[in-house]
C-alpha cells in the first residue's frame, strides 16, 4: 500500500510539472487544430459581425476545383479554321464558357490554369482558385527538390567534417552558423544577395564569367524566383542536417570501417556497405524531418518576395496566412491548414511505410 | 603462405611509446601467440601487421617485401576482432562473402566459397540470419567465417574469445587449432590469457609494456622463463618465488640458500663472472612434491589451505617466514589444513633469477 501511495504521489508530481506544458500544448497546438477543422467547415470571416454558417465542403470545393475543357477552333461558314494574321489557330475565349454560361454551369467561375494544344484543339485545365492550385504545386516542387539537394548535401558535409583533420572544428561551426540565424536576418541578407542591379551574387557571376553572365532579378524574376528560395533555404538548415548526420555516422563503431579496411573496400564500397546502412535510421529521420520543415515553407516567401513574382513563390502555408488574416477569410484559411496537414501526414506516413525497417 | 618480420619496430602515440623496438620472426604456417597484461601494446602491435596503426620507426616484411606503407588491402591478411565487428545489416551469408563481394567474385564461386566456409565453421543453417539472432559464440564464428572464405595467407586475431563464456572458449580453442591444421595459414593470435597463449600457441611473445620478454615454445616458457616476469606470467597457479642468497662455488655452479631452505646446489644461469648475491629462486606449484620427511625436505611449513579441483588440489604452505608457497599435488593425497608438510623439487626444475 505505501509502495502504491508513493507511486501516485509521485505520479502527482509529474502531472504538475508537466502540466503547464500540456496546457500550452492544448491551448496552442491541439485546440487550434481543431477550431481549424471546424472553421474550414464554415463562412467565418475574421471579423465580421454576420454569424458563420455551416457550409459543408464548399471551401475545399472552392479551393481544389478541377476542371478540363477542350475548346475547338473557330470556324467561319464555310466549316474551315479560322486562323489569325500571324497563322495561329482562333478559339473562343475561356470566359465564355466560364461566365454564365447556360451549357457549362459546373464551369462558373473556374479560371485558366494551364492550357495545351492537341491537334487543332486547346485543352485547357480549369481551376477554381489558380493562386492555391500553384501554391500547391510550388510547395511540391519545394519539397521535392529540397528534400534531396539538402539531405545530399548536409550528408556530404557531415562525411567531409567527420575526419579527423586539423581545424575540423572550426568548419563544423561555419557550417552550423547559418541555423543560429535568425529567417528575417537570413531572407534580409539574402535579399542583398540576390538583388538584380548589384547583388552579391550578380558580381561574383559577372566576375568568375568575365562579365559573360548579365545580371539577373533573382527574386523578381518568375523563373528563377523559387529557385533562389530553394537556394537560401539550403544554405539555411543545411548545417542542422549536418549535425544530425553527423550523429548518426558517430554511431557506426570504428571496427566496422577497420574490418572493411582490411576485407580491401574501396572508399565507394566503405560507403555503400559500412556508412549508409549504419545511417538508415538516421537517414529516415533526416528525410521525414526535412519534409515536414519544407512543407512550412513561409518566412522567407513573406519576407522575400510576398509569394510573387506572378505566383511563382506562392506557398500553402503563405496562402494560409494570406486569405485568412490578410484578406480576413479565415474558413479559407483554415481549409488551406487542413489541406496541407493532410498532404504532409499522408507524405509522412508514406515514407515511414518505404522507410520500414524490414527485417527486425 | 606467408613470413612475417618485425624488425626493431616502434610506435608512438603521440609522445607516449607503446611499442619499443620489437623484432620478432613469424615462420610460415606457424601459430604464434602475443601475450601480456593488459595494455602492453598486443593489439596495437597485431594492428600495425594489420596495417590499421602506421608505424612509426623500424620495419615490417610479409614475405620478405616491406610493407610498412602498404594499406591493410594489399598485405593478404584477415583479421577477427574482439568485438567481432561484424555487419549488422547483413546475413549471415552476406557477412562471410563480404571480402568477396568486395572483390566482385562472380556469384557462383562466392556461393561455393560460402558454403564452404560455413561448412568448416558448422553454421550452414544459420546463413540466413542476421547478427542479432545470433549467439556470442555463433557472432564469432561469423567473424571467423569472413576471414577464412578469402583464403588469405596470414589471419590475425585480437582477443577473439574473450567475449565467450568459460565453456564456449575450450570450444572455439579446439576449434581455431584444428582450423590452423586444416588451413595451414600463419596465425597470429593475441591474447592477455596465459591458458590460450599455451594452448594455441606454437610460439608465444611474451611482452610487457611494449616490450619482448621472451619468444619461445609454450614448454620452454613454462620450463625456462627468460626472467621474473615471464616467470610469473605464465603458468597456473603462478610460480612460487623465494629469496635466496647466492654464493658461487665454481664457474658453473652456485649455492642457493635461505633461513627457510636447505642450501641447494645449482647450475650457474648466469654465466661468468657476474653472480648476483641475491636473487630469487622459482619453483612451479606443479613440480613441488609433498614429503613426509620433514628435515630432509627442501621446505617445510603449515598448510592453510586445501583446494580440492578434482583432478588435482591445491595447497597453500606457509613457510617458517611467513611467506607462501602454492603446491598443485595429486588428488590422492590426504593432507588438512594445520598439518606440517616438507616440498621437494628436483633441482634441475627450479630457476633462478638475478633479485630486480
Ligand atoms: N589510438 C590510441 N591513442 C593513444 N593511445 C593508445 C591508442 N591505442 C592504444 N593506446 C595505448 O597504447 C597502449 C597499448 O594498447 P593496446 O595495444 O590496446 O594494449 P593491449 O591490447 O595489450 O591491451 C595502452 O596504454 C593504450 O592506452
Ligand atoms: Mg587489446
Amino acid at each position: 500500500m505505501r509502495a502504491r501511495s508513493r507511486l501516485t504521489q509521485s505520479n502527482l508530481a509529474g502531472w504538475s510539472f508537466a502540466l503547464p506544458g500540456l496546457a500550452l500544448v492544448a491551448v496552442f497546438i491541439i485546440l487550434p487544430f481543431f477550431v481549424g477543422i471546424g472553421l474550414s467547415l464554415t463562412n467565418q470571416r475574421l471579423i465580421s459581425p454576420n454569424p458563420a454558417q455551416f457550409v459543408g465542403l464548399e471551401n475545399y470545393r472552392n479551393l481544389m476545383g478541377l476542371s478540363v475543357l477542350t475548346i475547338e477552333p473557330e470556324r467561319d461558314a464555310a466549316g474551315a479554321i479560322v486562323r489569325d494574321d500571324a497563322g495561329a489557330i482562333e478559339y473562343p475565349r475561356v470566359r465564355t464558357f466560364t461566365r454564365n454560361n447556360p451549357d457549362y454551369p459546373h464551369l462558373q467561375g473556374m479560371r485558366e490554369w494551364i492550357s495545351w494544344q492537341s491537334r487543332e484543339n486547346r485543352v485547357v485545365l480549369l481551376a477554381s482558385d489558380v493562386v492555391f492550385m500553384k501554391a500547391l504545386v510550388n510547395t511540391i516542387i519545394f519539397v521535392a527538390v529540397i528534400v534531396p539537394v539538402q539531405g545530399g548535401l548536409a550528408l556530404v558535409l557531415a562525411l567531409l567534417i567527420n575526419q579527423r583533420l586539423p581545424a575540423i572544428t572550426l568548419f563544423r561551426a561555419i557550417y552550423f552558423m547559418p541555423v543560429v540565424i535568425s529567417v528575417v536576418v537570413v531572407s534580409i541578407l539574402w535579399r542583398l544577395i540576390y538583388d538584380g542591379d548589384n547583388g552579391l551574387l550578380n558580381n561574383l557571376l559577372g566576375l568568375i564569367s568575365f562579365g559573360l553572365i548579365p545580371p539577373i532579378d533573382w527574386l523578381g524574376n518568375p523563373d528563377t524566383a523559387l529557385g533562389a528560395i530553394i537556394g537560401v533555404s539550403v544554405w539555411h538548415s543545411v548545417g542542422f542536417h549536418m549535425v544530425i548526420w553527423l550523429a548518426g555516422l558517430q554511431t557506426i563503431p570504428p571496427s566496422l570501417y577497420e574490418a572493411a579496411a582490411i576485407e580491401g573496400a574501396s572508399k565507394w564500397q566503405t560507403f555503400r556497405y559500412v556508412t549508409w546502412p549504419g545511417l538508415r535510421n538516421t537517414a529516415v529521420l533526416v528525410l521525414i524531418v526535412i519534409t515536414m520543415q519544407a512543407f512550412e515553407l513561409f518566412a522567407k516567401v513573406d519576407l522575400m518576395t510576398k509569394g510573387g513574382p506572378l505566383d511563382s513563390t506562392q506557398t500553402i502555408v503563405f496562402q494560409a496566412v494570406e486569405r485568412g488574416f490578410r484578406t480576413q477569410d479565415i474558413a479559407t484559411g483554415s481549409a488551406i491548414s487542413v489541406i496541407g496537414f493532410v498532404l504532409v501526414l499522408s507524405i509522412s506516413l508514406t515514407q515511414r511505410y518505404l522507410t520500414r525497417s524490414r527485417h527486425e | 603462405m606467408a613470413t612475417i618480420q618485425l624488425k626493431n619496430l616502434c610506435k608512438s602515440f603521440g609522445d607516449v611509446e607503446v611499442i619499443r623496438n620489437v623484432d620478432i620472426e613469424i615462420g610460415d604456417g606457424e601459430f604464434v601467440v602475443f601475450v601480456g597484461p593488459s595494455g602492453c601494446g598486443k593489439s596495437t602491435l597485431l594492428r600495425m601487421i594489420a596495417g590499421l596503426e602506421d608505424i612509426t620507426s623500424g620495419t615490417m616484411e610479409i614475405d620478405g617485401a616491406v610493407v610498412n606503407e602498404l594499406p591493410p588491402r594489399q598485405r593478404g591478411v584477415a583479421m577477427v576482432f574482439q568485438n567481432y565487428a561484424i555487419f549488422p545489416h547483413m546475413t549471415v551469408r552476406e557477412n562471410i562473402g563480404f571480402g568477396l563481394t568486395i572483390a566482385g567474385t562472380p556469384k557462383k564461386e562466392k556461393t561455393r566459397k560460402v558454403q564452404e566456409a560455413a561448412k568448416i565453421l558448422q553454421m550452414e543453417h544459420l546463413l540466413e540470419r542476421r547478427p542479432s539472432q545470433l549467439s556470442g559464440g555463433q557472432r564469432q564464428r561469423v567473424a571467423i567465417g569472413r576471414a577464412i572464405v578469402r583464403d588469405p595467407a596470414v589471419f590475425l586475431f585480437d582477443e577473439p574469445l574473450s567475449n565467450l563464456d568459460a565453456a564456449l572458449r575450450l570450444d572455439m580453442r579446439m576449434e581455431l587449432t584444428k582450423l590452423h591444421k586444416q588451413l595451414g595459414a600463419t596465425m597470429v593470435y593475441v591474447t592477455h590469457d596465459q591458458v590460450e597463449a599455451m594452448t594455441l600457441a606454437d610460439k608465444v611473445v611474451v611482452l610487457r609494456d611494449g616490450t619482448v620478454q621472451q619468444i619461445g615454445a609454450p614448454m620452454e616458457l613454462f620450463r625456462k622463463p627468460a626472467n621474473l616476469f615471464v616467470a610469473g606470467f605464465i603458468g597456473s597457479p603462478p610460480m612460487n618465488f623465494l629469496d635466496v642468497e647466492i654464493s658461487p662455488v665454481d664457474a658453473h655452479t652456485v649455492t642457493v640458500r635461505n633461513e627457510m631452505l636447505l642450501p641447494l646446489k645449482l647450475p650457474n644461469p648466469f654465466g661468468g663472472e657476474h653472480i648476483a648475491a641475491h636473487g630469487k629462486l622459482g619453483v612451479r606449484p606443479q613440480y613441488l612434491r609433498l614429503s613426509k620427511d620433514i628435515a630432509g625436505s627442501f621446505l617445510s611449513g603449515e598448510i592453510t589451505i586445501v583446494e580440492r579441483l578434482g583432478s588435482e588440489t591445491l595447497i597453500d604452505v606457509t613457510i617458517a617466514d611467513g611467506s607462501n608457497v602454492i603446491a598443485v599435488i595429486d588428488e590422492s593425497e590426504q593432507v588438512a589444513p594445520g598439518e606440517t608438510v616438507g616440498l621437494s623439487f628436483e633441482i634441475d626444475r627450479a630457476v633462478l633469477f638475478p633479485a630486480e
